[in-house]
C-alpha cells in the first residue's frame, strides 16, 4: 500500500481527478445527504453492492476534500487483473483485500484500521459480492468489528441506485444511465450490542434509504 | 449578438434574408433580456398576490430559453457541424432519462450499449456528413445523406435493437422491452434529429426561387431558430390559456393541466405569432400560420404522450431519479414531436429537392 507515495503519488494526482470526473459522467450519479452532512470526519461508508462500479462512483461523487481522505476497501482479485484495472485501482486509492487468502494473523479489518490510521475514512460493501437479486443481501461481520474495534468511527450507510443496470455483473461496457446515491444518518455499535442484531440494523438503515 | 450583426451585415449586403434572420434574434433575446429582469425582480420583491411556485416556474422556463438560444447562437457563429452535434448530445442525454425511467433487463444491456452508442451518433453523423459529402461520395449534387438517414433508425435500428436482446437469451417480456428501447430511440434521436436536418435544405419559396444565399447555412440556421421558437411559444402560449381559462380537462388521468381551452387558445394564439413572424422565413403570411399552427399541434401532441409514459411509469419529471426536478426530455418532448412535420412539411414545399 506504498502507493500512496512516489510515482503513486503523481499518479494519483493526475489520474484521479480524472477518473472521477469519467466516474460521475458514465454514471450520471446524482448525490442525496439525508440527515446527514459531508463532513471530513472519519467515517466508515457502508453501502449495497450491485457493481464493479459502485466503488469507483460512490468515491468519485464525493466532495473533493472528503474524497481524498476516503478510501475504498475492494477485493484485490478484481482489482488486480491486468494493467488497466491496477492503474485505475491505484489512481483512485483503492484499499485491496484478499478475499482467497486471508492470513491469521492480519486480518482485513485490522488491515483496514491501520491504513486509515486517524485520518481517513473507509468505503465498505458489507455484502461481500455484488448482489443479483432485489433484496439485500446478508451482511458479513468484517462492519461490527469495525465498530467494535474503533468505537468513534460514524457508520454511515449509502444506497446506491441503479449502477447495476449501469454496468451489470458478467458486462465489460458500461451504459451510461442515470444513478442515484443516498447517504444516510450515522449509526454505531451499541454497548453490549449482540453482532447480528447490529448487522441486520446496520442492512436496515441501507434499505430504508431505498424508499427515501 | 452586435459582431453576429455586424458579420450579417458586412458579408451579405444585398441579401435582406439575413439581416431578417438576425433581426428575430435580435427581438427573442431583447424579450428573454426583459424576462429575465422581471423574474429575478419578482424574485427579490416578492408580489404577495403572486404564488411563489409560479414565479419559480417562470424562472425556470427563462432558464430554459436561455439554454435554447445559446444553441441557436451557436448554429449563428460556429456553422452547421457544431449545430448538429449540439443536438446529438440533447439526444443523448434524453434517451438517457428516457432509458433510466423505463425498466430494463438484464438482457437488454448490449442492445443498449449499441442504440447509445451505435444509433445515435450514427444518425448525427449522416446528418452531419451534409450535402458536401454526398457530392464528392457520389457525384450528385444538392443532395444529403436522407435516403439513408431517414430509415437507419425505423428501418436497420428496429430490426437489429430485438435481434440483439434475442441474442442475450432472456425471453421474459420480450416484445415490450424491444418496444420500449425502439420508443426510446425514436422519440429522444430520430424525430429529434430532424430539427438539425432542417440545416441541410436548399429553402425555397413556394413559388420555387431559391430563399437567401445558396451557400450559406445562415438563413436555414434562423428557419431553425424560427422551428423551435414556435415550439416554446406553442407550449407557453398552451399553458396561459389553460391557466387563464381552462375548464375541461383533456385526459385527467394524462396531464391534468392541458385542457380543450388552453389547446385552442393556445394554436390560435401560435398560428398568429407564427404568421406575423412570416419575414424570418421562405413563407408567406399564411403558409407561416399554417406551419405554425402544425407546430403547435403536433407539440400538443409530444406533451400528451410523454405525459402518458411518465403516468405509466409513475413519475413527475424524467431526469434525475430524484422527483421534483425536471429533466431535458421533458423540455424538448414537444420539439420531437414536431420536428419531422415541419421538416418535411419544409423539405416537400420549400425547398429544391432533386
Amino acid at each position: 500500500m506504498a502507493s500512496a507515495e512516489g510515482t503513486g503519488g503523481l499518479v494519483m494526482a493526475i489520474t484521479g481527478p480524472m477518473l472521477a470526473t469519467i466516474a460521475k459522467l458514465v454514471s450520471g450519479a446524482s448525490l442525496r445527504w439525508i440527515d446527514c452532512q459531508p463532513d471530513t470526519c472519519q467515517r466508515v461508508y457502508f453501502a449495497n453492492h450491485t457493481s464493479h462500479l459502485d466503488a469507483l462512483v460512490l468515491w468519485s461523487c464525493l466532495p473533493k476534500e472528503i474524497r481524498i481522505r476516503t478510501r475504498a476497501v475492494a477485493a484485490r482479485d478484481y482489482w488486480e487483473k491486468g494493467p488497466i484495472r491496477r492503474h485505475m485501482a491505484r489512481s483512485f486509492n483503492v484499499l485491496l483485500i484478499d478475499r482467497k487468502e486471508i492470513k491469521v494473523h492480519r486480518s482485513p479489518v485490522q488491515m483496514m484500521l491501520q491504513e486509515i490510521g486517524e485520518r481517513d475514512s473507509l468505503i465498505v460493501f458489507p455484502e461481500g459480492s455484488r448482489n443479483t437479486k432485489e433484496e439485500l443481501g446478508e451482511f458479513k461481520s468484517g462492519l461490527y468489528y469495525l465498530g467494535k474495534k474503533r468505537p468513534d468511527l460514524e457508520l454511515v450507510p449509502v444506497y446506491m441506485e441503479n449502477l447495476n443496470r449501469v454496468l451489470p455483473r458478467g458486462e465489460v461496457l458500461p451504459v451510461p444511465l442515470l444513478s442515484c446515491i443516498t447517504i444516510g444518518p450515522p449509526i454505531w455499535l451499541e454497548a453490549g450490542e449482540p453482532k447480528n442484531d447490529f448487522l441486520n440494523r446496520a442492512r436496515e438503515a441501507v434499505q430504508r434509504l431505498r424508499d427515501r | 449578438m452586435a459582431r453576429a450583426v455586424l458579420l450579417a451585415q458586412s458579408s451579405n449586403g444585398p441579401h435582406h434574408v439575413h439581416t431578417q434572420t438576425y433581426w428575430l434574434l435580435g427581438v427573442v433575446l431583447g424579450l428573454l433580456v426583459v424576462a429575465y429582469v422581471a423574474g429575478r425582480l419578482l424574485k427579490r420583491y416578492p408580489d404577495h398576490s403572486l404564488n411563489p411556485a409560479l414565479i419559480e416556474r417562470f424562472n425556470h422556463r427563462i432558464r430554459v430559453w436561455w439554454l435554447m438560444c445559446a444553441i441557436l447562437v451557436a448554429a449563428f457563429l460556429m456553422g452547421r457541424v457544431p449545430t448538429i452535434i449540439l443536438f446529438g448530445c440533447l439526444s443523448f442525454w434524453s434517451l438517457r432519462e428516457f432509458i433510466t425511467m423505463t425498466p430494463t433487463r438484464r438482457g437488454d444491456h448490449r442492445a443498449l450499449f449499441w442504440i447509445f452508442f451505435v444509433f445515435t451518433p450514427a444518425q448525427y453523423a449522416l446528418v452531419a456528413l451534409g450535402r458536401g459529402a454526398y457530392e464528392s461520395l457520389f457525384g450528385v449534387p444538392h443532395r444529403d445523406f436522407y435516403s439513408l438517414y431517414s430509415v437507419a433508425i425505423p428501418v436497420y435500428a428496429l430490426l437489429f435493437i430485438p435481434m440483439r436482446t434475442a441474442m442475450a437469451g432472456d425471453p421474459r417480456r420480450f416484445l415490450e422491452r424491444s418496444a420500449k428501447i425502439q420508443a426510446g430511440l425514436f422519440i429522444c434521436v430520430y424525430y429529434l434529429s430532424y430539427a438539425p436536418a432542417l440545416l441541410n435544405l436548399e429553402l425555397t419559396t413556394s413559388a420555387g426561387a431559391l430563399w437567401g444565399d445558396p451557400g450559406s447555412h445562415v438563413q436555414n440556421a434562423g428557419l431553425l431558430f424560427y422551428f423551435i421558437l414556435i415550439v416554446q411559444l406553442g407550449d407557453m402560449f398552451q399553458q396561459v390559456w389553460s391557466r387563464l381559462t381552462g375548464r375541461r380537462v383533456i385526459a385527467p388521468r394524462i396531464n391534468a393541466s392541458r385542457t380543450w381551452e388552453g389547446l385552442l387558445g393556445g394554436v390560435t394564439s401560435t398560428t398568429l405569432v407564427g404568421a406575423l413572424l412570416w419575414w424570418a422565413t421562405p413563407f408567406q403570411f399564411w403558409q407561416a400560420g399554417c406551419m405554425a399552427m402544425v407546430v403547435a399541434v403536433a407539440g400538443f401532441g409530444g406533451g400528451m404522450v410523454m405525459s402518458a409514459i411518465k403516468r405509466d411509469r409513475g413519475v413527475e419529471d424524467y431526469g434525475t431519479l430524484v422527483q421534483g426536478h425536471p429533466g431535458i426530455l421533458d423540455r424538448i418532448d414537444s420539439l420531437c414531436f414536431a420536428a419531422p412535420l415541419f421538416y418535411h412539411l419544409t423539405r416537400y414545399f420549400f425547398s429544391q429537392v432533386y
